[in-house]
């Protein structure tokens, strides 16, 4: 399962999607909003995606995340549009026949969303706001690494 | 040919706009749309930093070739999660 949406994010019905009774292990990962940057008081945070070719690369991500630890139940999910403070942002759900294999799936999923996935965050202060990962050092942490899409960029959300 | 280049967060704001419509020699490649757009918007990216490209839903290396219908796209640094 992998889903964009404006809609809260629902934790349970994302986690009920990946249990089996072949399965001894789900691991869920809930990404929340942050209300602080370097001191400074978030108000909102404002996400944009470039739909088709996120979609495209959260299947990417999962297909890559069921193959490399032989899983069969990865499922995602990723809040577009206004998101008010200690919200949910992100599930990622994995079910595996062991713990081992969902937790290094999980921890994974989400390191390969937060660079190859085209959806950026806008954090909005009481003065301003500001792309994360773009303005906070005018793109310092970019090189070029163009055949993973992005580099790592830093994260400040979560 | 003429492609619609299309901008997404930080890139969208600077421009002003989402959608530039923009004119490359046949055989342009990647780096040269880039170039172009650097022209047309200055304080678009700093010039040390690579902009990002995806070329029909993809993230396509400077020297891939453009071809006329492209669905080209710049990409700012990512920060979804």
């Amino acid at each position: 399962m992998i889903e964009l949406t404006t809609d809260t994010l629902d934790p349970e019905k994302v986690t009920a999607s990946v249990r089996r009774d072949t399965n001894g292990s789900v691991v869920t990962f809930l990404g929340t909003t942050r209300d602080n940057f370097e001191g400074k008081k978030v108000l909102t945070l404002e996400y944009e995606a470039f739909d088709e070719m996120a979609l495209k690369k959260l299947e990417e991500v999962r297909q890559e995340l069921m193959a490399e630890f032989g899983l069969e139940q990865v499922a995602i999910s990723h809040r577009i549009g206004t998101v008010g403070i200690g919200e949910i942002s992100l599930v990622v759900a994995v079910g595996s026949p062991h713990r081992k294999d969902g937790f290094a799936a999980c921890h994974q999923a989400v390191d390969r969303i937060k660079e190859v996935v085209p959806i950026w965050k806008k954090e909005v202060y009481e003065d301003g706001s500001r792309w994360v990962a773009c303005e906070d050092h005018e793109f310092s942490h970019q090189d070029s690494g163009q055949d993973l899409g992005q580099s790592a960029a830093e994260s400040h959300t979560h | 040919m003429e492609l619609n280049v299309r901008l997404f967060a930080l890139y969208r704001e600077r421009a002003g706009r989402s959608i530039v419509p923009v004119v490359v020699p046949d055989g342009a490649t990647v780096a040269d749309l880039t170039d172009e757009m650097r022209r047309r918007f200055p304080n678009l990216a700093p010039p040390e930093v690579n902009i990002v490209v995806a070329v029909n839903t993809d993230y396509a290396d400077a020297s891939v070739v453009l071809q006329p219908g492209d669905d080209v796209c710049l990409i700012p640094p990512v920060s979804g999660g």
